[in-house]
């Protein structure tokens, strides 16, 4: 029951991607995703510097390709919007297999499809080396307020326990013979999640008196993260360096 | 006579709408003893508990900590004293990391640095779960979570520590594994439970409470042999468990 969903971003390993601090390649993430971002869409090459760029630190982390393919799939609603957007766009047309298609709406769905996928495959990577509690002390690292880390610590770990007891409630309405097919049935999903609305506040409650209970005073302690050398940092940063470097020349050139 | 661990005196409290739990409960526990709060569904116990270090105020009487009567000005001393094993080790771990939620007590009253590691080592260390210290709760065990919400509290250095159902939802192995932590821990220890051969094994002392009120108070073997106290309470033993033939 406990949760297999935390994990399935992780693959375990002990590569230097995984052992760099988590501050550095949140920073390096950062960066590189600013620089495709910024990459003017007709220099091909240098998306494909880009591409490059992560394939090599997919291949330092020892993670397979099919492994970030599959991960990318929830990027398809973005796909299926830029294949749509040659047909719809205005401007001058193109004329392809009897099909015309726009031109600025053929730049604009490549756009979308690139960088998206290059940003989202960064962000695999990644989640893939760092766990869930890593990448929360080196967002407090970089200075990301506590209030926020704490919230999205709690979040994460009390995601498993709530998704249990609504699996719970459900099993337990399905076994007095609730059907979920019959619309008028819905009435009994809208009072399970008043109660699990309610079962929810009441842990938290809980929680809050544990915490009490050792100490706690409204100010969430914080626990040294590894500092990052700087030698951590210059390896994490090779990368934004040279995408950046290609959306220099890019634009320059 | 030494100054008790724990003195309650003459507990009164009722909840915000209206229940009346607790009827001038009174008991006291003295150093390294250890102690079984036995006592019907709704009697009270986790409600008494959750005074012992101040979450819930009484509506009067008193509780004293080793000679320190709680008040404002005393609250966080005893909290640090008097650590509370949560019946539900999902309340009571709620940091991402076992190793940061260890540290979570100690770190609030100020510990740091090389200390506060040792102390989070040395309370894993003590219930044997040192090795999962990087990983989060949730992929953790029911039994490991439990040993580990012990952890917490000992990481505090308390003078005397209270669990709320310890053995509740444990397989027999897990069960028996912190019955041996527990014993194995040098500390005062008042321990709520209804698994009445895990109160004989564990604490020679008991105390019965039944409608807000301590109404028993003596040795566990005694307790338990009293059929007629037994049967007024709610308490019953194992199908051919005799507390008289075990031990
Ligand atoms: N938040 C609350 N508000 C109102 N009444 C409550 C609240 N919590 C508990 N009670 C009531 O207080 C009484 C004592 O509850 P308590 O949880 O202390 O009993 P207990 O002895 O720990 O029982 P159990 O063995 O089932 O854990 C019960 O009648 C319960 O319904
Ligand atoms: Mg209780």
């Amino acid at each position: 029951m406990s949760g297999t969903h935390t994990h399935a971003l992780f693959v375990h390993g002990h590569s230097h991607l995984h052992r760099l601090p988590a501050s550095t390649k949140l920073g390096a993430l950062g960066l590189f995703v600013l620089a495709v971002v910024l990459t003017p869409r007709e220099s091909f090459w240098a998306f494909v510097v880009h591409a490059v760029l992560i394939l090599s630190a997919m291949w330092l982390a020892g993670l397979k390709p099919g492994f970030v393919a599959k991960r990318l799939v929830i990027e398809i609603p973005f796909v299926l919007f830029a294949l749509f957007l040659p047909f719809v766009a205005g401007g001058d047309k193109l004329d392809v297999l009897g099909l015309s298609l726009s031109i600025e709406g053929l730049w604009g769905g490549w756009n979308i499809v690139a960088k998206g996928t290059l940003g989202l495959a960064a962000s695999i990577v990644l989640t893939a080396t760092t766990t869930v509690p890593d990448l929360l002390s080196g967002l407090e690292r970089l200075r990301v307020p506590r209030l926020i880390t704490s919230i999205a610590g709690f979040m994460v770990r009390y995601l498993d326990v709530i998704a249990g007891e609504m699996h719970r409630m459900r099993l337990a309405m399905l076994s007095r013979g609730h059907d979920p097919r019959w619309i008028w049935q819905a009435k009994a999903y809208a009072t399970s999640a008043g109660a699990l609305f309610i079962r929810s506040y009441e842990r938290g409650e809980r929680v809050y008196y544990a915490m009490t209970a050792r100490g706690f005073a409204g100010q969430m302690p914080t626990f040294d993260a590894e500092r990052a050398t700087a030698t951590e940092w210059m390896g994490a940063l090779l990368l934004p360096a040279v995408a950046w470097t290609a959306v220099a020349v890019a634009v320059l050139a | 006579m030494s100054v008790p661990a724990l003195e309650v005196v003459d507990l009164s409290y009722h909840y915000p709408d209206g229940t009346e739990v607790l009827r001038n409960a009174g008991f006291h526990i003295h150093p390294g003893e250890r102690v079984a709060l036995l006592g019907p569904n709704g009697a009270g116990k986790t409600t008494l508990v959750f005074h012992l270090n101040g979450i819930f105020r009484p509506d009067s009487g008193s509780v004293i900590v080793a000679g320190l009567p709680l008040d404002d000005e005393h609250v966080k001393e005893i909290r640090r004293r008097v650590g509370i094993v949560f019946q539900d080790p999902d309340d009571q771990l709620f940091m991402p990391t076992v190793g940061q939620d260890v540290a979570f007590g100690p770190a609030n009253y100020g510990v740091e640095g090389a200390e506060l590691q040792t102390r989070v080592n040395d309370a894993l260390s003590a219930v044997g779960m040192l090795d999962v210290a990087g990983r989060p709760p949730h992929h953790l065990s029911v039994g490991q979570r439990r040993r580990v919400a012990v952890a917490t509290v000992l990481a505090m250095k308390p003078e005397i520590v209270v669990l709320d159902e310890p053995s509740s939802n444990l397989d027999p192995a897990s069960r028996r594994e912190l019955a041996d932590i527990l014993t194995s821990l040098d500390i005062t220890m008042l321990m709520v439970t209804h698994d009445l051969p895990y109160a004989l094994e564990l604490c020679p002392r008991s105390l019965v409470m039944n409608e807000g009120s301590i109404i028993a108070d003596g040795s566990t073997r005694q307790i338990l042999s009293d059929r007629e106290l037994m049967k007024a309470n709610r308490l019953e033993l194992p199908l051919g468990f005799d507390p008289n033939l075990t031990l």
